[in-house]
């Protein structure tokens, strides 16, 4: 095993280069926290993007932000908590995947496409990235996208790689968009008698127009392990909603939201609010730490309630984006497992990643789900890698 | 001129046994082959070139479109998709030796889903049509391009289309839930669904903004928002360009994000309230119309905000919309930008470059300068918010030389937006138009990058070839680059 760590966008490309001629594969990461998200990668060498780290260029009123893709995302936070701006998709630090305290980089962000409790509202990871300049797995550098927030010019790149898993190219330099961060946030939670009260309560409520911007549903076994007292306090299932912007606006949505719900709810102001969203995109706390297998599953957020009472998941699950995201966490981490959960997915529509598991299983199957024709998937791969050396089986065990 | 891809004499001297085996895949009253009436689908929204194809062929479903992309590919016929032929890029020029795929026909909103939150449509559907359909629910698709009437659901996807609200509500591509996509050999494909995030590779992601490079759009599933209880809009005149500028600019810095952030100057506030009488300041340098959504206190709030930093920047005057009769009224102005213009010069060319917004100043005196160069006058209106400039050239294609140097007026204008650090195209797409600049802001790598992913759909670039790529490189050779790229001057591994 060797780590390289380029310092350079040449020394990216002289690396690349070599493997490809080799015909060597390369282990991607960025500072290496999110190795547990997606199948081993069995590569002699890593290439490390840490040592292409720092801002580039960092302009609030034009609300783009240009980094180096191993560029700390504590960094990029700080630098925008100073203008108080934030990236509005709510990035997770990742302690599920298994990272401890590192919340990982920018660039490790943009390739996993991860978003947090406001993406309904505000969009994944994709929707904020801009630009880039990567290195292919040629060895050629080149960029697609743009540094301004508007752009159409050639394909859209950038949502190709975001998700990617370092699976198609290398990111060296990022552009990403950048907004005001809500002066306030308060959250109003329901205790309910079951899963289907919670999330009927969330389905109604995000058709009204108070702009929630995180709607949750915790059994109660799951709100039992919140760090939250209010969360805690009804000892029952809550259904959790979120209304941010400006004061004015949020305590009037409140009061609305309470009203149009008409049963007992109770109210988060800031620093409890925060706690508790928190938790939510970080999920790990939140859910039993015995599992074996952590899965993601979208789908229809309707179709939230059903699917999680067709899995027969008891209490060690929760669900976000309204219904739309859940959160499982299996005690069986076979790949006959693996199937049941897609296969119970195949007739309402969605699709499930594994987020954390026993090397075994990531090894069996294929971590991250596929919808589009492999044949075409494999073409679009060969397009930018076609020696197939960046990231070999990350997320799929075919390629 | 525009050079298009080597033309296929055998496809023309066949258009009559094309026409006969697409009247079998398909009703034969939807297979157009007669001279005369091909001449309707000869140009989209890029009225100066114009080509009647081949044959135009109006499928009815998704079948039939499949039906019609595998014949064409068994006997590679270049295919032009079309929807509602508003393209400001040419997207959608035909080709001589080409088959028009028109997707007017399939015009239905499939089913709508409130729990959800989305619908789900054919792509020949109106973009406003679908905000009308779900208009009585409180509900709207947000993509508000200008020509919302018209355009069709299927080609903004295709150009990734934007509008006047995109600065809070983000493009086409942000509101996207699902595809169906035929790809070229006649493959259906299905991408996404009423769910959220592609499962792998976004491939939904790039072909939004394909301009039909990629695979024919047959079924778009859009996200629906609710709307916002109250919307205002202000007007605010400034005595120049760069105060208006400044305005916006310190309005975001503020924290602010409005609905919409448009700005016109001078000439272009001249020519809309001619047309409109939407009671605009005819003394104004610039013009901003910013508008606020949300709560009644909120938008009153950020209002008085609005209208504070505003008056710090110099506004010589400004109105608040009391009703929302008046708030569309201040909209039906810039809305009606494009026609108005059209009425007060017999040609324009509308360009579309976005830049960082702090060279706002520069690129106008500039443009001003060039204005006088070419000896032809421009009107701008421009997405203030998110920099996405549109400048109206002025022209006569009656007087000879003027289209001409409406075009290299034009395309100063954008090689300067991407000198800035800004980009050619911020909505409209690159089509015919802007093809033969993008060097200006791509390499050759990147070019031949995105060139080998169009290869990975369409192989034999058969699918609106000619458009967006300024030189067609066979997808062989393309891969044959890879090739020499193999024989590299780094035996060793490196270390470091
Ligand atoms: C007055 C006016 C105002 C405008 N204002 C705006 C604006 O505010 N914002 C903005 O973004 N644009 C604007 N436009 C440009 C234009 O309306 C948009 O680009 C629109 O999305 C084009 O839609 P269409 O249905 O007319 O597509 P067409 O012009 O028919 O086609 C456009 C492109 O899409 C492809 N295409 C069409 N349908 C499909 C399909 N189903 N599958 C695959 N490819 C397809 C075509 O091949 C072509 O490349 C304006 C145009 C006009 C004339």
């Amino acid at each position: 095993m060797q780590r390289l760590q380029p310092e350079s966008i040449s020394e990216v490309v002289q690396t690349v280069r070599a493997h490809a001629e080799a015909r060597r594969p390369l282990a991607i990461e960025g500072s290496g926290g999110k190795s547990g998200l997606g199948r081993p990668v069995d590569a002699e060498t890593t290439l490390s993007l840490r040592g292409l780290s720092g801002i580039t260029s960092y302009q609030p009123d034009e609300l783009v932000l240009t980094a180096w893709s191993g560029t700390p995302m504590r960094e990029i936070w700080e630098a925008l908590a100073e203008k108080r701006q934030h990236l509005a998709f709510e990035p997770a630090a990742g302690m599920l995947f298994g990272s401890g305290n590192e919340a990982g980089t920018i660039g490790g962000v943009l390739a996993s496409n991860l978003s947090g409790p406001r993406r309904p509202s505000a969009g994944a990871a994709r929707d904020h990235f801009l630009g880039f300049s990567a290195v292919n797995g040629l060895g050629e550098e080149f960029k697609a996208g743009g540094k301004v927030v508007k752009n159409v010019t050639g394909y859209d790149l950038p949502k190709l790689l975001a998700g990617s898993m370092g699976t198609l190219a290398i990111m060296t330099e990022v552009t990403v968009k950048v907004l005001p961060a809500p002066e306030k946030q308060r959250t109003v939670i329901v205790p309910v008698p079951d899963v289907v009260t919670g999330h009927r309560c969330l389905i109604t409520q995000l058709q009204e127009a108070f702009e929630i911007d995180g709607a949750a549903f915790l059994p109660a076994a799951v709100a039992a392990r919140s760090g939250v007292d209010l969360v805690r306090a009804p000892g029952s299932a809550l259904a959790a909603m979120r209304l941010t912007g400006s004061p004015v606006s949020v305590a009037d949505r409140c009061a609305a939201l309470r009203a149009a719900l008409g049963m007992a709810t109770e109210e988060l102001h800031s620093a409890r609010s925060q706690a508790l969203w928190s938790e939510i995109n970080e999920v790990g706390s939140l859910l039993p730490a015995e599992t074996d297998a952590f899965w993601r599953l979208s789908v229809p957020p309707a179709s939230g309630a059903r699917i999680a009472d067709e899995l027969g998941e008891g209490e060690a699950w929760m669900m976000d984006w309204g219904g739309g995201r859940l959160w499982i966490a299996r005690r069986d981490a076979s790949a006959e497992d693996a199937t049941r959960l897609r296969q119970a997915l195949s007739a309402i529509g969605g699709h499930a990643t594994l987020v954390r598991g026993p090397e075994s299983l990531r090894r069996a199957i294929d971590a991250f789900p596929m919808e589009a024709p492999p044949a075409l998937l494999q073409r679009v791969k060969a397009s930018l890698d076609p020696h197939g050396i960046l990231n070999p089986g990350r997320m799929y065990r075919s390629w | 001129m525009l050079t298009m891809p080597a033309v296929d004499e055998g496809a023309i001297s066949a258009r009559e046994a094309i026409a006969a085996d697409l009247a079998r895949l398909v009703a034969p009253a939807s297979v157009i082959a007669a001279p005369a009436a091909l001449k309707a689908y000869e140009s989209d929204g890029l009225t100066a070139y114009r080509q009647p194809p081949l044959i135009a062929v109006l499928p009815a479903n998704t079948a039939e479109v499949a039906a019609v992309l595998r014949y064409c590919h068994a006997r590679k016929l270049k295919v032009v998709p079309r929807g509602s032929g508003t393209s400001l890029s040419g997207g959608a020029l035909p080709l001589a030796d080409g088959v028009l795929l028109g997707l007017g026909k399939l015009n239905r909103i499939l089913a709508v889903d409130y729990d959800n939150r989305c619908a789900v449509v054919q792509p020949g559907v109106p973009n406003l049509a679908i905000s009308h359909a779900v208009a009585d629910r409180g509900f709207y698709y947000a993509p508000d391009p200008s020509s919302q009437i018209a355009c069709s659901i299927g080609g903004n996807v295709a150009e990734n289309s934007g509008g006047v609200h995109c600065l809070k509500y983000g493009l086409t591509t942000n509101n996207l839930l699902g595809l169906e996509v035929v790809l070229m050999d006649g493959a259906v494909m299905r991408l996404g669904g009423r769910h959220l995030d592609a499962a792998g590779y976004d491939l939904m992601g790039i072909l939004t903004g394909s301009e039909g490079l990629l695979g024919v759009v047959t079924e778009v599933t859009v996200r629906l928002l609710r709307r916002p209880p109250t919307a205002r809009a202000l007007l605010a005149a400034f005595a120049s360009n760069e105060a208006a500028g400044e305005a916006v600019a310190a309005i975001i810095a503020a924290g602010i994000i409005p609905a919409g952030m448009e700005m016109m100057d001078k000439p272009a506030v001249a020519a809309v309230e001619d047309f409109v009488h939407a009671g605009y300041p005819l003394d104004a340098e610039a013009l901003l119309i910013v508008e606020l959504d949300g709560t009644a206190a909120e938008v009153d709030e950020l209002m008085g905000r609005v209208q504070d930093i505003a008056q710090q920047k110099g506004a010589t005057s400004l109105r608040v919309s009391q009703s929302e009769q008046e708030r569309l009224v201040f909209w039906a102005g810039r809305k009606a930008a494009f026609p108005a213009v059209g009425r007060i010069s017999p040609d324009y060319y509308c360009m579309d470059g976005t830049i960082p917004r702090s060279k706002l100043p520069l690129v106008l005196t500039r443009m001003a300068e060039m204005s006088e160069r070419f000896g032809l006058k421009v009107a701008n209106v421009f997405h203030a918010g998110d920099g996405n400039l549109h400048p109206l050239i002025l022209y006569d294609a009656n007087k000879p030389g003027d289209l001409d140097r409406a075009e290299r007026f034009g395309s100063e204008i954008l090689k300067l937006c991407v000198e800035v650090g800004g980009v050619l195209t911020g909505e409209h797409g690159v089509g015919v138009e802007k093809r033969d600049l993008m060097p200006s802001m791509f390499s050759e790598i990147d070019l031949a990058q995105q060139m080998r992913l169009k290869c990975a759909f369409d192989p034999e670039q058969l699918l609106n070839p000619g458009k967006v790529f300024p030189t067609l490189r066979r997808c062989a050779e393309l891969g044959a680059m890879h090739v020499s790229g193999g024989k590299l001057p780094f035996p060793d591994l490196p270390r470091f």
